[in-house]
């Protein structure tokens, strides 16, 4: 594998649930809960990727762990096509892509011991230890912040941020290469929060891990992610470097997600000019034409309903679905040739 | 009955860094819910008068000879010095209660009813354990099967649960015991037909534990401990045993010490219908049903092999109530 070549490559991507009706299970129709979805993900970064509920997040996460099968589209990971490989063969490389788990009250067995369920990994996938599973898992529960001697504890003995941390511990068990993390703490209290994801942090520099962190929570995404990917309605609308998402959102639907972030000081708030999307997120269902925000976009004219903007690199790494973006470098700003 | 627990040595700490400091070398050992559950089940009363009458009656049937070697009589023998010779009833107070005969004679044969009815315990837990043992293998395996793979193969064993619970049991059960010859499948006797009751009454009752089964799956296996597993790369099959099975456990406790009851209750029936083990074995139907007759000329006949069904009966239903309440708190 090259230097400069993607840990992990989707193209793509799309699922689409069958929606069926009647006895004979007919096929009325799909939920495209991922609708062609592309994105690299480089060694070592953090990619972050956010949207409301229900545009196809957590559906992104599962596909590319394949716990979900795509509908189309490919899964490149360290150069091999995974898109629909048996799971015989996706064995092996299992130990080098991992997921954290959303919920720590679910993701736990509640019958098994936190040594058990640190242990499973080593287990399943049959990998030797030095000093015996036992050691090994201690070693992890330590890794994590927790007392190793917990190693006979059950789940429901521990707190939402300690359960976290077991999940992370069994993440980390095969020192795995890539991490997908759903939601890692949006189940958590917010003090947590902040321990977890400064854990994910540390833990990153000290074992060279790359993430895909999935969350609906901006500030803790740009307080994690070197890139950040926002989907809408199954699909990317923008993609760039924190810095500059933050900083300068081009996707009129960044520009209302990033208004609706809290400000703590209410001097500054009272500056800043409040984006209220009106009206529900449509029903991926039957999701708009063309460009899919456009039912609620205040800038939207007659060419979003009926052409569908592609993902265009306006700035260098920046790259946005809008047929009238802001923030837009001059030359780049493309005037609709027909508007009516 | 189920009071909030107050565990000693509370079982959340503080902070990471407390805990690595407080690391000390004496072994912490978690409480499983498992035992959590016996805790609570042991303060339940009732339930555990239940438990203690169950293991009781497990006791008096095991050890039926010896018990009546020392306060009766063998249950095939004849007394007719106990019966009075013009119509056959017992001589005595309330069908001949001695303390000689315990529970006095048997009408016409002037056999120990106490010895019948130990005796009777023998069959009835044996039928019902073992058939329940058999309708829950069945419902399990089948329940988790249907609940985890879905599709097809849950229709399948879904449509299969209705048309056994739609089976006209009884009358079958009755056609079957009528036709099974006394030597079959190179069994015969007491054995046969033992093997025939626990067959009939097992395998047609595994649809109920097998519905709550698979319930119970199809809720598990949309846990993301089980996503979790899978994305580790377990096989279905380690899914199935190693993260589901250890949570199915509670109900198919529960759910089998209900169980027994109706069995014991079912197999009675049969017995009673004529169906069940042959005379002269003594089952607590079949003591029923020939008590029918006598009645008013010996009431102890009637009421001791009742008394039994009952207690017993009562006593698993208090048990199976109690470990449910311990089990799962909430749905009460």
């Amino acid at each position: 594998m090259s230097e400069n070549e993607p840990l992990l490559s989707v193209q793509n991507m799309e699922k689409h649930f069958p929606v069926t009706k009647g006895l004979f299970k007919r096929q009325v129709g799909a939920v495209k809960a991922v609708d062609g979805i592309s994105f690299d993900v480089f060694k070592g970064e953090t990619l972050g990727l956010v949207g409301e509920s229900g545009c196809g997040k957590s559906t992104t996460g599962r596909l590319v762990t394949r716990l979900l099968e795509p509908t189309a589209g490919k899964v490149v990971f360290e150069g091999q096509d995974i898109t629909h490989m048996a799971q015989g063969k996706l064995r092996p490389l299992r130990r080098d892509m991992q997921m954290i788990f959303q919920d720590p009250y679910s993701s736990l067995n509640p019958r098994h011991t936190v040594g058990t369920i640190v242990g499973a990994p080593f287990r399943i996938q049959g990998v030797e230890t030095e000093h015996g599973i036992k050691k090994a898992v201690q070693d992890l529960l330590g890794l994590v912040g927790l007392n190793p001697e917990h190693y006979n504890r059950y789940p429901h003995e521990f707190s939402g941020g300690q359960r976290q941390r077991i999940g992370i511990a069994r993440t980390l068990a095969l020192k795995p290469k890539l991490i997908i993390a759903d939601e890692p703490v949006s189940a958590l209290d917010v003090s947590i929060q902040a321990q977890v994801v400064n854990l994910l942090e540390d833990l990153q520099n000290e074992l060279d891990l790359t993430y895909v962190v999935i969350a609906h929570d901006l500030s803790v995404v740009r307080h994690i992610s070197d890139r950040v990917a926002v989907m809408y309605l199954g699909k990317i609308v923008e993609i760039a470097d924190r810095k500059r998402l933050y900083d300068s959102p081009m996707h009129p639907y960044t520009n209302a997600l990033l208004s609706a972030v809290p400000v703590p000081d209410p001097k500054s708030r009272k500056e800043r000019e409040r984006i209220r999307l009106t009206g529900d997120v449509p029903s991926p269902l039957n999701p708009p034409p063309a460009c899919r925000f456009h039912t609620r976009c205040w800038k939207a004219q007659e060419i979003c309903k009926q052409v569908e903007p592609p993902l265009e690199e306006l700035a260098s790494g920046h790259r946005v679905a809008c047929h009238f973006p802001e923030n837009a470098p001059q030359q780049a700003v493309q005037t609709p040739a027909t508007a009516g | 009955m189920t009071a909030p627990l107050d565990v000693p040595g509370s079982a959340i700490e503080a902070g990471p860094e407390t805990v690595l400091e407080g690391a000390e070398t004496s072994v912490i050992r978690g409480r499983s819910l498992g035992q959590i559950a016996w805790m609570r089940l042991r303060r339940d009363r009732i339930a555990m008068i239940g438990g203690i009458v169950i293991l009781l009656l497990i006791l008096v049937a095991i050890f039926a000879p010896l018990l009546v070697s020392w306060f009766g009589h063998p249950p095939a023998e004849w007394h007719r010095e106990k019966l009075d010779p013009s119509i056959g009833a017992p001589l005595g107070t309330f069908g001949g209660i001695s303390s000689d005969f315990l529970f006095g004679v048997e009408p016409d044969s002037g056999r120990d009813l106490f010895s019948r009815v130990l005796y009777g315990a023998r069959i009835s837990l044996l039928i019902a354990f073992f058939a329940t043992l058999l309708c829950v293998v069945l419902g399990t395996v089948l329940g988790m099967i249907a609940g985890f793979f879905g599709g097809w193969v849950d229709t399948i064993i879904s449509r299969l649960m209705d048309i056994f619970l739609a089976f006209p049991l009884l009358v079958f059960a009755l056609a079957l015991a009528g036709v099974i010859p006394d030597k079959a499948f190179g069994m015969s006797g007491d054995t046969l037909r033992i093997s025939l009751l626990v067959f009939i009454i097992g395998f047609f009752n595994w649809p109920y534990i097998g519905r709550i089964i698979r319930g119970q799956t199809l809720s598990l296996r949309e846990r993301e401990f089980v996503d979790a597993s899978r994305s580790l790369g377990a096989r279905n099959h380690t899914i199935l045993f190693k993260e589901i099975l250890p949570n199915l456990l509670a109900p198919i406790l529960v759910y089998s010490t209900l169980l027994i009851p109706s069995n014991i209750l079912f197999e009675a029936a049969l017995s009673f219908l004529g169906v069940g083990v042959r005379p002269p074995t003594p089952t607590w139907g079949g003591m029923l049903s020939d008590a029918v007759h006598n009645y008013q000329v010996a009431p102890n006949f009637m009421i001791f092999p009742g008394l039994a069904i009952f207690i017993t009966v009562l006593a698993f239903n208090l048990l199976g109530d109690g470990l449910r309440d311990a089990f799962d708190p909430k749905a009460r």
